[in-house]
């Protein structure tokens, strides 16, 4: 299911003296099965675009295609229902919306809403609950006895048994400690590996970005002013640093390591693995070469 | 939905309005009310209309921001005037059926209470609008002054209203991305009959709840990390300050008064 913006405009209370501008002319496609970041600073548009890609907002210019789906500006909408089974969203603090009295309740909601069996989201529960890795004992207990990062978990698990084409994380890991970080995006990049699940995340986190993501979408002021590759928008960082971005930590260790030696590495790093392959060779000689 | 309250919004300006004192502006807002009711003919209505038309246009604020103050209320009005349009009988009788009658009585006193309506809208959404909700709650808590001789905790309360005050745009903005997240999950709001419709909104009312009990712990927790109290051993830091603008107000406000109780007829 591609998901396509054209001319994408969005302003928040329009026609009113709190009028306010969030997205001027966005085009940007999102292919079935692939990976995007979304980066920008902070106000730049990005949550404001994935609450589209739901159809939770609907532009007030241009036009969104989302699968079969036509969304035309002023064009008033039904069955979002159905739209929305295929598009999960994780929004940020997702904990934040559990409300049942068990966590197996809570996982089974966004099923049942959409049709599935009683039986069948039993199933699921049980299935995606190890996917984010918890116990399943976990799933008799209320989720407010649960610690941040377990309802975390759960509030992700409940997204994840709706079995949408489409998820979308608008930065999933934020208030995580590291490991947790780490192992959440790990899942994350498991599922769209081994389900084919289009993938959208937006963070702050470059590091983020530039491991898992195929296509990275820059945002300022809420247009897109690029979009390509990790490895092309860290390459020219310049123009990450002018918007107020950082660049990776590898990125960055290899700048300073091809000033300090004076050399230039084939391509630009994004991961460490990457980084060691690439400047093994001028240690071997104790930095002779 | 919720963009649509005009309720505890504030549009910043620089306008003669803006620069007024709150405890001025909810003082004369609340009197203005008052003296609405001094006005019982054309004259003295005309008068108060044309008053509260200049000082809209006084705040620089467009128009269609007073409209939407109206906007939720218009049906209540309508009602109202309607009542007092059918059922009122005196003067010339214009059209009757059964209890139903539509007289020149009727009429004159519905657009009376039309006219009352509106501009009590207008003159505290015009208060609403040029007013912080702070600078709005330190009004309130000057004006409760008095009642602190007969034992009410008026610090306390105002403390209340104002950490109430300042939750209110958090708990809208928490309440809309509840909405929304439960709404990628499925659910739909303002669907099917009036109990599926109750249902719906459990999944943001228990969220909310929670969320509200959270926030409250972790603020009681902060407020005494910073050694707050409770009680009058604070001082303050903003203080309000009259100006003369206040003093002129007030006097116009008098002035006009005068000039109601002048025009009144019995």
């Amino acid at each position: 299911m591609d998901i396509t913006f054209e001319k994408v405009g969005y302003c928040y209370q329009k026609n009113s003296p709190f009028e306010t501008r969030a997205l001027t002319n966005v085009n940007v496609t999102f292919k079935e099965g692939s990976y995007s970041a979304i980066i920008g600073h902070t106000g730049s548009g990005k949550s404001t675009l994935i609450q589209h890609l739901n159809a939770l907002l609907q532009p007030t210019e241009g036009t969104l295609i989302i699968g079969e789906r036509k969304i035309v500006a002023g064009v008033k909408q039904k069955k979002l229902r159905d739209l929305r089974k295929h598009v999960g969203v994780v929004f940020q603090f997702p904990e934040a919306q559990l409300f049942e009295e068990t966590v197996e309740k809570d996982i089974c909601f966004g099923p049942l809403n959409f049709g599935i069996s009683d039986e069948e989201a039993r199933k699921r529960a049980r299935k995606v609950i190890r996917e984010v890795g918890l116990s399943e004992d976990i799933l008799t207990r209320s989720p407010f006895e649960l610690s941040g990062g377990q309802m975390r978990r759960v509030a992700i698990a409940g997204v994840l048994a709706m079995e949408p084409d489409v998820l979308v994380l608008d930065e999933p890991t934020a208030g995580l400690d590291p490991s947790g970080r780490t192992e959440i995006m790990e899942m994350f990049h498991k599922l769209h590996k081994e389900k084919g699940l289009t993938t959208i995340l937006v963070t702050h986190s470059m590091e983020d970005a530039a491991r898992y993501a195929e296509q990275i979408i820059l945002m300022k002021k809420g247009t897109v002013i690029q979009t390509a590759t990790p490895r092309e928008i860290f390459t020219k960082t310049e123009q990450l640093l002018e918007l107020g971005l950082l660049v990776p930590d590898v990125v960055r260790f290899q700048h300073e390591f091809e000033q300090k030696f004076q050399v230039k590495l084939k391509t630009t790093c994004l991961t460490i693995e990457e980084l060691i392959t690439a400047i093994t060779p001028y240690l071997k000689n104790g930095g002779g070469e | 939905m919720i963009d649509k309250l005009i309720f505890g919004r504030y549009v910043p300006g620089e306008s003669l309005i803006h620069k007024l004192d709150a405890r001025t502006k909810l003082l004369a807002g609340i009197y203005f009310i008052g003296i609405l009711f001094l006005a019982n003919n054309l004259v003295s209505n005309v008068l108060l209309v044309l008053f509260t038309l200049f000082t809209m246009m006084l705040t620089g604020i467009k128009l269609t921001a007073f409209m939407k103050g109206i906007r939720p209320l218009i049906w209540l009005i309508l009602f109202t005037v309607m009542m007092q349009v059918l059922f009122t009988i005196g003067g010339t009788v214009y059209f009757t059926w059964g209890p139903v009658a539509v007289s020149s009585f009727g009429l004159i006193k519905g657009t009376y209470i039309f006219i009352r309506f509106i501009l009590i809208i207008m003159m505290s959404t015009l208060v609403m609008l040029t007013t912080t909700p702070m600078d709005l709650m330190r009004a309130i808590e000057y004006w409760l002054y008095p009642f602190k001789y007969i034992n009410v905790p008026v610090q306390d309360v105002a403390l209340m209203v104002s950490v109430a005050l300042r939750f209110v745009p958090t708990l809208v903005e928490e309440t809309e991305k509840i909405m929304k997240a439960q709404q990628a999950r499925g659910v739909e709001f303002g669907v099917g009959n009036l109990f599926q419709q109750m249902k719906s909104v459990v999944p943001i009312f228990i969220p909310l709840f929670v969320s509200s009990f959270n926030r409250a712990e972790d603020l009681a927790n902060a407020m005494e990390a910073r050694g707050y109290q409770g009680g009058n051993q604070r001082t303050k830091f903003h203080i309000l300050h009259w100006h003369l603008l206040d003093g002129a107000t007030l006097m116009l406000f008098l002035l006009i008064t005068m000039v109601l109780v002048m025009l009144r007829t019995t």
